[in-house]
């Protein structure tokens, strides 16, 4: 009896590290089912002002040109 | 809405490794993985290229299409990402990927592959915009900042360009057409050239 008990205790405790947890919320198979990702312009910095977030890449875009920054 | 693509000038790129450095500054990436590197044609030999590769954000990305667990996704301003929860680590993309992006953390003995890692445009990754996270899984989200990527940002010779395809292709067919060819290109005749000298100009009389 005691060791059936045991066997018991043993296959509970034995296995109750096997448990995966989910990752996936629903799986679709061809798609991407993994976590949403926010735009870069909904955060506290641009307060979801799209203008302004491209505003900003642009002219950091441009930083890149020589020719504009120190000119021909 | 902008589509983001890098553009490396191999003409420009002097193998500095400051886009590496950067990189693995930014974004903390762990040991043994390189998002960016510079590769040498010809090194050491006249006439030697190099230029700096990382993933290209590829509109139809083969990482995606061979993906196993469909874990990655596109933004909505073209840049390629995935979900590191996702990711099995099997490899497929790292066979698929023309460039060699997608790296792998070495997480144990015996080779043991971790979860796949790759440049992510300094877009960071699924989790909310500047969290521990985030940082943790997928680095700096520096376009969430309205920056780009730092890499190119702070290149110092400006070979490598990133940001918005339209405007990154307009600074280099502005620079090429104003650059010419021949010792042109890469400045000899500025930085070495003799003034030009005027047809009629009066030579210095020589003495005898």
């Amino acid at each position: 009896m005691s060791k059936l008990v045991i066997a018991l205790l043993a296959a509970v405790f034995g296995l109750s590290a096997c448990g995966d947890k989910e990752a996936v919320v629903v799986y679709k198979q061809g798609s991407y089912s993994g976590k949403t990702d926010g735009k870069p312009w909904e955060n506290a910095a641009f307060a979801g002002d799209k203008a302004k977030w491209e505003g900003s890449i642009r002219a950091r875009g441009q930083a890149q040109n020589e020719s504009k920054r120190v000119g021909d | 809405m902008a589509r983001m693509k890098f553009l490396c000038d191999s003409e420009r790129c002097i193998e500095c490794n400051g886009c590496v450095t950067a990189c693995k500054n930014e974004n903390e990436v762990p040991w043994g993985v390189n998002r960016r590197r510079v590769v040498t044609l010809g090194d050491g030999l006249p006439g030697e290229k190099s230029v700096s590769v990382a993933c290209m954000h590829c509109s139809d990305a083969p990482c995606m299409a061979v993906c196993p667990v469909d874990c990655f996704y596109h933004t909505d301003e073209g840049v390629v990402l995935h979900d590191k929860d996702m990711c099995i680590g099997c490899g497929y993309c790292f066979y698929a990927c023309p460039f060699g992006a997608p790296q792998y953390p070495q997480t144990g003995a015996f080779g043991q592959r971790g979860k796949m890692d790759k440049c992510t445009f300094c877009a960071g990754g699924p989790e909310a915009d500047h969290s521990e996270e985030e940082f943790k899984k997928y680095g700096r989200n520096r376009l969430a900042e309205g920056k780009l990527p730092l890499c190119a940002e702070m290149c110092s010779t400006k070979a490598l360009l990133g940001g918005d395809g339209d405007v990154v292709a307009d600074i280099f067919r502005d620079r090429a057409l104003k650059r010419g060819k021949g010792g042109e290109m890469w400045g000899w005749g500025s930085a070495y050239g003799k003034p030009e000298q005027k047809p009629d100009a009066k030579k210095p009389e020589v003495k005898s």
